[in-house]
C-alpha cells in the first residue's frame, strides 16, 4: 500500500487492473505516446449496412467472451439500448464481457441478473446509480469497478488504455449508411458529445435507431466512415426518462439560499466581468444561480464568452439574449438544449475529449472560468466525494466534476450543510473523487467557506463584505444539529478504483459491510 | 439600540423542515406558528416539536417568537405551559380584541416564570389585532402589558368582519392599519402588518411593502423566504439618505465638541426627530450592509 | 406512563419521523426502526427513542419508527408526542 497525495491507501497492484499508479497532484502527470485508433477495415461499394436485428449485428461484430463493450448515457434514466443488447448478448451465451459504458442509470437494474449470470464481469464507467450501485458495493461483480471522470474516459480510451471491441450507440436520426445525429426524431436527445470518443476509436461500431431518414443524415455528427453496422428497432428509449421539458426554476427557498450566496461569491470574485466563461449543472441550486447571474449580466451589462457542459434552457436563453456569445454542448438536459443545438450554429456539439481530457491540445475545461458542482460529501481537506453515499455505497457519479474543477479559474461546491442528517462537511470523505486543491469554494445554505490555498479569493470576498467561514467551523455548526455519524464499516476487499482524470489513482471503493 | 423587525416569518410549527433553519434566510424575527398552520388533531405534536427545537436549536440573532392559540381554545393554556419553559424571545396572543386579552395572558405566563424559577417578565408579548373590535381597542391593547412589544395587524379575518375582500391597493384596510399604527406609536410599541399572501406576485408585494413603510410600520408578517429580501430592500435607506444621517451625527458631534446649544446643518435647525430619525436611517442601513458604522 | 392504546405522531415527510407505539406482551422497549441513514445514526436513534420513553416510566412497548433523517429534538418530540397519545394523558411535564 501506497498513500497518494490525498492520504489514501493505494494498493501498487490489483488483480485484474494491473499496476496502479497512486495519484500524486493534478497536474503531475506527462502523457507519452500517441493516440491509439480504430482497426484499418474495407467497405465493398453499394453493400449495405443495415442489419435486421441486435442480435444479427452481435453476431456480425464477431463478440466473444472476454471483449469490451460500451454505449453511452445520452438517454439517461430512459435508456432502452444497453438493457436490449445485453439480453441479445446473453441469450447468444457470451460470456465475461467487459461494460465501459459513460455512465449507468436507475433503467440499467437489469444488469444485475447479468453480473450473476457470468455475462458481464467488469464495469468501467463514471457513474452507477441504485440498484446496481448496491449491489456492486455489496462485492457482486468479480472484477474491480473503474471509475473515471468524462475527460479521464475520453483520455482511456485515446492512450489506448480502455480498448472497446464493439460500440452499440443509440441514435435518434440516422441514415442506412451510418450518418447519424442526436438532433431530430421522436428520441432526440441533442449532444452525442459521449458517443463521439466510442464511434471514432471502437473497433466495431453499431448504430441503433428508432428514426431511419433518407441519406444523407445530415448533419452527421457521427459519420459513415466510422459506423459498421445500422439497427432499426420499434423505440430507442421512453421521451420520458430522456430529457425534461425545460427544466423549471427551483422553488426549494433551500436551493435558492444556497445559490444566493454562490452568486454573491461569483460576483465579488473577480472573474465575473466581460468575456467570462461558465459551467453549472441542472440542480436546483445550480439552476437558480444561473436565473440570478442573469439578472446581474443584464443589470452590470456583463457579457460572457461561452457556457460549457451540461445544457439546460436557462444557458440557452443566456445564448439567445446574446449574453454569451457560445455554447459548448456534451450533453443536453432539456427540450430547449435540443431545440437549439438542432438550428443554432453557436450552439456547438463537442466530444468528450474536447470537453474535459487532460491530454490532448486543449480541452474547453481548461479556458473555464466559473463552475459550479455539486457534492455528497466534503472534507476539511476540501476533497469531494461525488460517487458514493455517506453509507459507503456507490451511487452517483463523477461526471466531469474532477475535470472542471481543475480547469476553471474557480470551482464552486454547492451543497445543503445537512442533508438528511447527515452532515455534508466531514473530516474525510468517505471516497475522495475530486482533489482538494483543485476546489475552491464551498457554498451552503449556512454559510461560505473558502479553501486556504486561495488567499486571493479570500482578500477578495473579505473587501466585499462577504461573510466566510472557517471549513472546520461549518463542520461543527452542523456536527451540533445532526451530532456525529457512526463510520461506516468496510470489509478489506477492494471493490473498485476511482481514478484521478489523468489515469492516477485517486481513491479506492470497498466492499461495505452489512453485519 | 433597538431591533429591527421589518420581517416576521411564519413557519408551520409542525413541520420539521421548515423548523431546522429557518433563521437562514435574514428575517429579523421567526414566528412558530401553533395557531392557524396546525390542524386541530396535531396542537399537541406542533406544541412539544416547537417546544424542543427552541431548547435544542440555535437560531443565532434572530428573534424567536411562538404564536399561541387563544385561550379560549381547548389548547392556549397548555401552549403557554410548555411555550414559557422553552423561552423563546416573545409569545404572540393571537386574535386580541381586549387589552383584558392580553392581561389574562400575562398573568398566566408570570405563573408560570414564578413555578419554573425563571425571572418574572423575562418573554416578551406581541399582540395580533384581526378584528373590528380589536381595532376600535388598539391603544387599550397597545398600553396594556409592560410586556408588549408590538402590535401586529392581522387582516384575513378582519376584512371578513368588515363584509369585505382584500384589494390591491388595500384601501379597505387603511382605517384598520391607521388605526392600530397609530395606537403602537402612542404606546411607543412597534407595530407590524399583515401578510400578503400571493408569494408570486412580487410586484404587488412590493407595492403593498412601500405603502405600508410610508404608512410608517416598522415591518410586516412575511409567509416564504423569498418576501424577506423584497422588505429589505424597500426599507433600505437611500444613499442620499444615509449620507444626509451621517452628516446629521457630525454636525451633533461639532456642535458638542464647540459646546454649542443650537445645531445646524445646512442652515437648517437640527431638532430631536432629526436626530431620531437619523440614527433609525443608520441602523436601517447597517442591516440592509450599506453602512457599517464605527464599530 | 402506561401505554393504553397505538400512539401515533410524525410523518414521513423529509427530516420527520413517524413513531408508532403499541402496547407490548414483553417486559422490555424493542424498536423497530427503518431509516435512511441507519448505517450512520440507527443505534443512536433507537437508544434515544428507548432513553426518552424509559424516561416517563415506560418498561414495556413496542415502537415502530419511519426516520426521514430527524435530528434529536425532532425524534424526542414525535416519541413524546405518540406517547402521551399511546397512554391517553394530557398531564404533561415540561422540563424547565
Amino acid at each position: 500500500m501506497i498513500k497518494n497525495g490525498v492520504g489514501r491507501e493505494i494498493p501498487e497492484y490489483l488483480e485484474h487492473i494491473g499496476k496502479l499508479v497512486p495519484y500524486e497532484n493534478a497536474f503531475s502527470i506527462m502523457p507519452e505516446g500517441n493516440k491509439v485508433g480504430s482497426k484499418l477495415k474495407r467497405q465493398l461499394p453499394h453493400k449495405s449496412k443495415l442489419i435486421s436485428s441486435i442480435k444479427e449485428a452481435i453476431k456480425a461484430c464477431g463478440l466473444k467472451d472476454g471483449m469490451t463493450i460500451s454505449f453511452h448515457h445520452h438517454l439517461r434514466n430512459g435508456d432502452y439500448i444497453i438493457n436490449m443488447v445485453m439480453d441479445a448478448i446473453a441469450s447468444l451465451g457470451i460470456k465475461d464481457l467487459k461494460l465501459a459504458p459513460s455512465s449507468l442509470n436507475p433503467c440499467h437494474a437489469p444488469l444485475i441478473e447479468h453480473i450473476k449470470n457470468g455475462v458481464i464481469t467488469s464495469i468501467e464507467t463514471s457513474g452507477i446509480r441504485e440498484p446496481l450501485g448496491t449491489a456492486i458495493s455489496q462485492g457482486i461483480l468479480p472484477n474491480p469497478v473503474v471509475i473515471r471522470s468524462h475527460g479521464g474516459r475520453a483520455r482511456a480510451i485515446e492512450s489506448g488504455e480502455l480498448k472497446i471491441d464493439v460500440a452499440f450507440l443509440g441514435v435518434p436520426c440516422c441514415d442506412e449508411y451510418g450518418n447519424a445525429n442526436g438532433f431530430y426524431g421522436k428520441s432526440a436527445f441533442g449532444s452525442l458529445g459521449y458517443a463521439l470518443v466510442d464511434a471514432k476509436y471502437a473497433d466495431k461500431v453499431v448504430l441503433i435507431t428508432d428514426n431511419l431518414v433518407d441519406y444523407p443524415c445530415l448533419p452527421a455528427s457521427i459519420n459513415q466512415s466510422q459506423v459498421d453496422y445500422v439497427v432499426k428497432v420499434g423505440s430507442i428509449g421512453d421521451p420520458k426518462g430522456i430529457v425534461s421539458g425545460a427544466i423549471r426554476f427551483t422553488k426549494n427557498p433551500r436551493d435558492i439560499l444556497i445559490a444566493e450566496n454562490a452568486v454573491k461569491a461569483i460576483e465579488a470574485s473577480g472573474y465575473f466581468k466581460n468575456g467570462f466563461s461558465y459551467q453549472t449543472g441542472a440542480a436546483g441550486a445550480s439552476l437558480a444561480v444561473t436565473q440570478f447571474l442573469r439578472e446581474k449580466m443584464i443589470n452590470q451589462n456583463i457579457k460572457g464568452s461561452f457556457a460549457l457542459g451540461g445544457i439546460t434552457s436557462q444557458i440557452v436563453q443566456l445564448l439567445e439574449e446574446g449574453l454569451f456569445k457560445g455554447i459548448f454542448d456534451t450533453q443536453c438536459f432539456d427540450l430547449d438544449a435540443v431545440r437549439s443545438i438542432g438550428q443554432n450554429p453557436k450552439h456547438f456539439e463537442i466530444d468528450a475529449a474536447t470537453y474535459a481530457s487532460p491530454f490532448n491540445a486543449g480541452c474547453i475545461a481548461n479556458y473555464l472560468d466559473i463552475v459550479m458542482l455539486g457534492a455528497m460529501e466534503i472534507d476539511t481537506d476540501f476533497n469531494v466525494n461525488v460517487i458514493s453515499g455517506s453509507d459507503g455505497i456507490i451511487s452517483q457519479a463523477a461526471g466531469g466534476h474532477q475535470d472542471t474543477a481543475a480547469g476553471a479559474k474557480m470551482s464552486v461546491v454547492l451543497a445543503p450543510l445537512i442533508r438528511a442528517r447527515i452532515p455534508i462537511i466531514v473530516d474525510k470523505v468517505t471516497t475522495v473523487v475530486t482533489p482538494g486543491e483543485t476546489v475552491d469554494v464551498i457554498v451552503t445554505d449556512y454559510g461560505i467557506a473558502v479553501n486556504p490555498r486561495r488567499q486571493d479569493l479570500i482578500d477578495r470576498f473579505k473587501e466585499a463584505k462577504l461573510k466566510l467561514y472557517d471549513i472546520e467551523e461549518l463542520k461543527e455548526i452542523a456536527e451540533k444539529i445532526t451530532g456525529t455519524p457512526e463510520r461506516i464499516k468496510f470489509k478489506d476487499k477492494i471493490i473498485g478504483v476511482v481514478q484521478y482524470r489523468d489515469g492516477s489513482v485517486i481513491d479506492v471503493l470497498r466492499e461495505v459491510d452489512d453485519a | 439600540m433597538a431591533r429591527l423587525r421589518r420581517t416576521m416569518m411564519y413557519v408551520p410549527g409542525n413541520n420539521p423542515a421548515n423548523i431546522m433553519g429557518a433563521h437562514l434566510y435574514g428575517a429579523d424575527s421567526i414566528m412558530f406558528d401553533l395557531e392557524d398552520s396546525v390542524s386541530i388533531r396535531e396542537k399537541d405534536s406542533a406544541r412539544f416539536l416547537v417546544y424542543y427545537a427552541l431548547k435544542n436549536l440555535d437560531f443565532g440573532n434572530t428573534e424567536t417568537v411562538v404564536r399561541i392559540n387563544g385561550l379560549d381554545t381547548p389548547f392556549g393554556r397548555k401552549d403557554l405551559e410548555a411555550i414559557v419553559r422553552a423561552k423563546p424571545d416573545v409569545i404572540r396572543i393571537p386574535k386580541t380584541e381586549r387589552a383584558k386579552d392580553v392581561l389574562e395572558v400575562e398573568s398566566i405566563i408570570a405563573e408560570i416564570e414564578e413555578k419554573a424559577g425563571m425571572e418574572v417578565g423575562t418573554i416578551k408579548l406581541m399582540a395580533a389585532i384581526e378584528s373590528p373590535l380589536g381595532v376600535i381597542n388598539a391603544f387599550e391593547i397597545a398600553k396594556s402589558s409592560k410586556r408588549l412589544i408590538g402590535i401586529a395587524l392581522g387582516a384575513e379575518d378582519f376584512v371578513t368582519s368588515m363584509k369585505t375582500t382584500r384589494s390591491k391597493d388595500g384601501l379597505e384596510l387603511l382605517m384598520a392599519r391607521s388605526q392600530v399604527l397609530m395606537a403602537a406609536r402612542a404606546a411607543n410599541i412597534y407595530a407590524l402588518d399583515t401578510v400578503f399572501s400571493d408569494i408570486n406576485d412580487d410586484e404587488g408585494f412590493i407595492k403593498e411593502v412601500e405603502l405600508i413603510k410610508q404608512l410608517g410600520f416598522d415591518g410586516k408578517s412575511v409567509i416564504h423566504p423569498r418576501q424577506i429580501p423584497l422588505v429589505h430592500k424597500v426599507y433600505a435607506p437611500t444613499e442620499k439618505e444615509i449620507n444626509h444621517a451621517l452628516r446629521v451625527l457630525d454636525a451633533i458631534k461639532e456642535a458638542e465638541e464647540k459646546s454649542s446649544g443650537v445645531i445646524a446643518l445646512d442652515g437648517k435647525m437640527i431638532d430631536a426627530p432629526i436626530v431620531e430619525r437619523a440614527y433609525r436611517t443608520l441602523e436601517l442601513a447597517k442591516a440592509s450592509g450599506l453602512y457599517e458604522g464605527d464599530n | 406512563m402506561e401505554i393504553k392504546k397505538i400512539g401515533r405522531a410524525g410523518t414521513v415527510e423529509s427530516n420527520d419521523i413517524s413513531i408508532v407505539i403499541e402496547p407490548s406482551d414483553k417486559k422490555d422497549i424493542e424498536v423497530e426502526l427503518q431509516s435512511a441513514v441507519l448505517k450512520q445514526f440507527g443505534r443512536h436513534i433507537k437508544a434515544l427513542i428507548i432513553d426518552t420513553l424509559q424516561s416517563k416510566g415506560v418498561k414495556s412497548a413496542y415502537v415502530k419508527a419511519v426516520d426521514k433523517g430527524a435530528i434529536d429534538c425532532v425524534i424526542k418530540a414525535r416519541t413524546l408526542t405518540a406517547l402521551y397519545r399511546a397512554a391517553e394523558s394530557e398531564e404533561y411535564v415540561w422540563e424547565e
